[in-house]
């Protein structure tokens, strides 16, 4: 199925939670609400024209300032037995960045999402575990948020300085040649 | 007699044990942790720690122009850094819209392949040292020397390549690199059969490896697996074969398919796709045309770099692309691509400036590692050790 | 004592600056230099591996290059190791575990650091990027390259060979 007959079927089945979509160098991304977004997936991999059974990726965008939307959750979506893909991007506004999580749909979605949170702070609600994943658990802040630096604010992460404090520390124990 | 049995069972009381594995551990591959809940010998529960080798790409690269972030890709899965390059300048390519010359989709095929070759030996090596047989690391490294004295003679470095560029690659293969690149693929078979000699059908390996870690087709596809690790379950789904991209559309080649989703059967597809890379790279030298290596197209591509160092209006020209990037329009691309681990895909959003406004890597390795709690538990400490070679996961992709 | 006078100056030759060699085998040298000469020439240095440079390490190891043939053969835990590569990018989640690693290395250890980023943080300048190992780690050799290529972790080790070998006292305090 050619994806803008996906987009066209989404649209639809879920009319009022279709914002809109765009083709852009032969990609379709349909953008969504977020409210519904785990019936949108399942229906889509239910259905058996459709069968979008592969969650190729999910991953966060701060439009910050760009668009009256802050956040959008991008899910790329592949059926392997079709040969179809389609991008689903789902905005989640600034004041409650919280969307439904895909998990119950598909299992993959688990450390993408945790990433998701790691990196935004985007909360996913039914996430069986969603702990920070990359940075560590008492780290400070959401990297690829826009407004944040990419060296990093001036409060140093308290555990590097408890490396840094230990290595002071230490110092006189070392051999000196 | 039960009071015996009673006091003895007091006595030896058993309970769980808690293994942190890694991230300094010569098994995991890198930096990764694991910790796990011991019932004796079984794992009842593990726990994948990743991201001690975080060093925020994906941010780095929203602040670099397209050109200057390409050596960034290099260094996501520094095994195979050409595959890397390759998957990233066709995402770029598919987001400016530009198409690179012929020859040079079949030189990228060339050098992908020989990355493929790299990686995977690095994989079998390490694979089966992990489970305890030293001789094949040590003859698979011998030859992987080879391909990267190959790589060095072709762009100058060993491992972080950077070769590919938007629009072609940096600069024409030379006839000398051609007829050692030939005479390498011509003998590989053989060093093959050597590696499969001393594994395949070794029984302790198929002892550790048959039936260890099996996941079935649906569950693989749910759980979003790709490459060698999805194809060892019975899935046939390969990126050069489903969007082909390059010069893989041109060339005659096979996915090798499992059937069993165990161990064993994904190092059968590795070592069989192995032999296709060879066979790839063999059709293409053979028909690699002749032609410009750089696409034409002046605004979006970096100019030769002899006449960057000859002429003004060259050298300006690439300044202002390296530090300002072209002007492309608005939108957004994802490509996959079919690197060793599985696919790579890079999804780019642009809005209009020369830096990516996102850039965003969906790294096999990274769904590779979330898997490894469905594979180990239950299962046994040592074969803890085969799931996590099994897999090939590299942490650099993983934690990016 | 009371032999090596009876043989005779004659006997004696001076095979390199404070090192003496009687025909057959009786060598008299200080005791800075018989130890300097036990510890570089058996290195072990800690199977650590971080990011790519630890593949160049592989490699060095491996089969082409072989390490072995300079002693050096690594060890899983730091306990028996001498010294350490820090191979590859070291972020700060990172550093809790380098750092520990190294504390749990007997005395003498060394350090060498490897590649652009563990000498300098290299092209990561992020936020989750310790900007060189050396600021919580004595560093004793660094190696330039991204990654260095096997010749330089050769050169690399040869030059921490030559520092051991310039070493005084360093066995006195723990005598």
């Amino acid at each position: 199925m050619e994806a803008l007959q996906i987009a066209e079927k989404i649209k639809e089945k879920f009319p009022e939670e279709t914002l809109d979509f765009r083709e852009f160098r032969g990609q379709v991304s349909v953008t969504l609400k977020k409210g519904r977004i785990l019936d949108i997936c399942r229906y889509l991999h239910d259905d058996p024209d459709l069968f979008l059974d592969y969650l190729v990726d999910v991953c966060g965008c701060d439009y910050l300032g760009k668009k009256d939307v802050r956040f959008e959750v991008i899910y790329h979506l592949y059926s392997i037995r079709h040969r179809h893909a389609i991008r689903l991007k789902a905005e989640v506004p600034d004041s409650d960045p919280s969307i439904d999580s895909v998990m119950p749909v598909w299992v993959g979605a688990n450390w993408h999402e945790r990433e998701c949170y790691d990196l935004f702070g985007i909360v996913f609600k039914g996430h069986p575990d969603l702990r920070r994943i990359l940075l560590p658990e008492d780290w400070e802040g959401h990297p690829l948020r826009k407004d944040y630096p990419v060296k990093g604010p001036e409060k140093e992460w308290p555990g590097f300085l408890e490396v840094l404090d230990k290595a002071k520390r230490y110092r006189e124990f070392e051999w000196h040649g | 007699m039960d009071k015996e049995m009673e006091e003895i069972e007091r006595t030896f009381e058993t309970k769980e044990l808690t293994v942190s594995l890694g991230p300094q551990h010569p098994a995991t591959h890198g930096v990764l942790r694991l910790v796990l809940h011991l019932d004796g010998e079984t794992v009842v529960k593990c726990t994948p720690y990743v991201g001690y080798l975080h060093r925020g790409v994906e941010k780095l690269g929203e602040n670099r122009t397209y050109f200057a972030a390409l050596p960034l890709s290099d260094r996501l899965d520094y095994i195979s850094s050409m595959n890397n390059n390759v998957g990233y300048v066709n995402a770029v390519e598919k987001l400016f819209g530009i198409e690179a010359p012929e020859r040079a989709r079949y030189i990228r095929t060339i050098v992908a392949e020989m990355g493929r070759i790299s990686s995977h030996i690095i994989w079998l090596g390490t694979h089966v040292l992990d489970i305890g047989a030293t001789t094949p690391f040590l003859h698979a490294m011998a030859q992987r020397e080879r391909l990267l004295d190959l790589f060095e003679e072709l762009c100058g470095a060993r491992l972080t390549v950077s070769y590919p560029r938007v629009g072609g690659v940096r600069n024409d293969i030379s006839q000398e690199f051609l007829d050692d690149l030939y005479q390498f693929v011509l003998e590989f078979p053989s060093h093959m059969d050597d590696y499969e000699t001393l594994v395949t059908e070794n029984r302790i390996w198929k002892d550790r490896t048959v039936g260890i870690g099996v996941i079935s087709a649906e569950e693989a596809v749910n759980w979003g697996l790709t490459g060698g690790t999805l194809r060892g379950s019975g899935v046939d789904y390969d990126v050069r074969k489903y969007f082909p991209y390059d010069a893989y559309d041109k060339v005659d080649f096979e996915v090798p398919v499992g059937r069993n989703g165990d161990c064993y059967d994904r190092y059968l597809v590795r070592v069989g796709e192995m032999r296709q890379a060879n066979r790839i790279m063999k059709q293409c030298i053979e028909n690699l045309p002749a032609g410009p290596v750089m696409s034409d197209a002046p605004k979006l591509t970096l100019p030769p770099k002899d006449l960057v160092l000859k002429d003004m209006e060259h050298l300006i020209h690439q300044f202002i692309l390296i530090t300002k990037g072209p002007t492309i329009p608005e939108g957004e691309v994802y490509v996959g691509t079919e690197v060793p681990k599985g696919e790579l895909g890079f999804y780019f959003v642009s809005d209009g400036t020369g830096k990516p406004y996102r850039m965003r890597v969906r790294a096999p390795s990274f769904v590779h590692a979330s898997v490894l709690p469905r594979l180990s538990e239950g299962g046994l400490i040592a074969d803890v050790i085969a799931n996590i070679g099994t897999i090939d996961i590299v942490l650099g992709e993983c934690d990016r | 004592m009371g032999l090596i006078t009876e043989v005779g100056s004659a006997a004696l030759v001076e095979v390199e600056e404070g090192t003496k060699i009687i025909s057959p085998n009786i060598i008299i040298t200080s005791f800075d230099k018989l130890i300097n000469w036990g510890r570089r020439s058996s290195l072990w240095p800690m199977t650590f591996g971080l990011a790519c440079c630890a593949i160049e390490m592989m490699a060095t190891y491996a089969s082409h290059n072989d390490l072995d043939r300079m002693g050096i053969i690594p060890r899983g835990s730091p306990r028996q190791s001498d010294f350490m590569f820090i191979a590859g990018t070291v972020t700060k989640k990172m550093s809790q575990v380098v750092r520990r690693v190294y504390d749990q290395m007997p005395e003498p250890r060394y350090v060498i650091s490897v590649g652009s980023c563990a000498n300098s943080g290299g092209i990561f300048n992020t936020y989750s990027t310790v900007q060189g190992c050396d600021t919580f780690l004595p560093v004793d050799v660094y190696i330039p390259g991204c990654p260095p290529r096997p010749e330089a972790f050769i050169e690399g080790i040869i030059r921490l060979q030559e520092k051991i070998k310039a070493e005084h006292f360093h066995w006195s305090r723990w005598r």
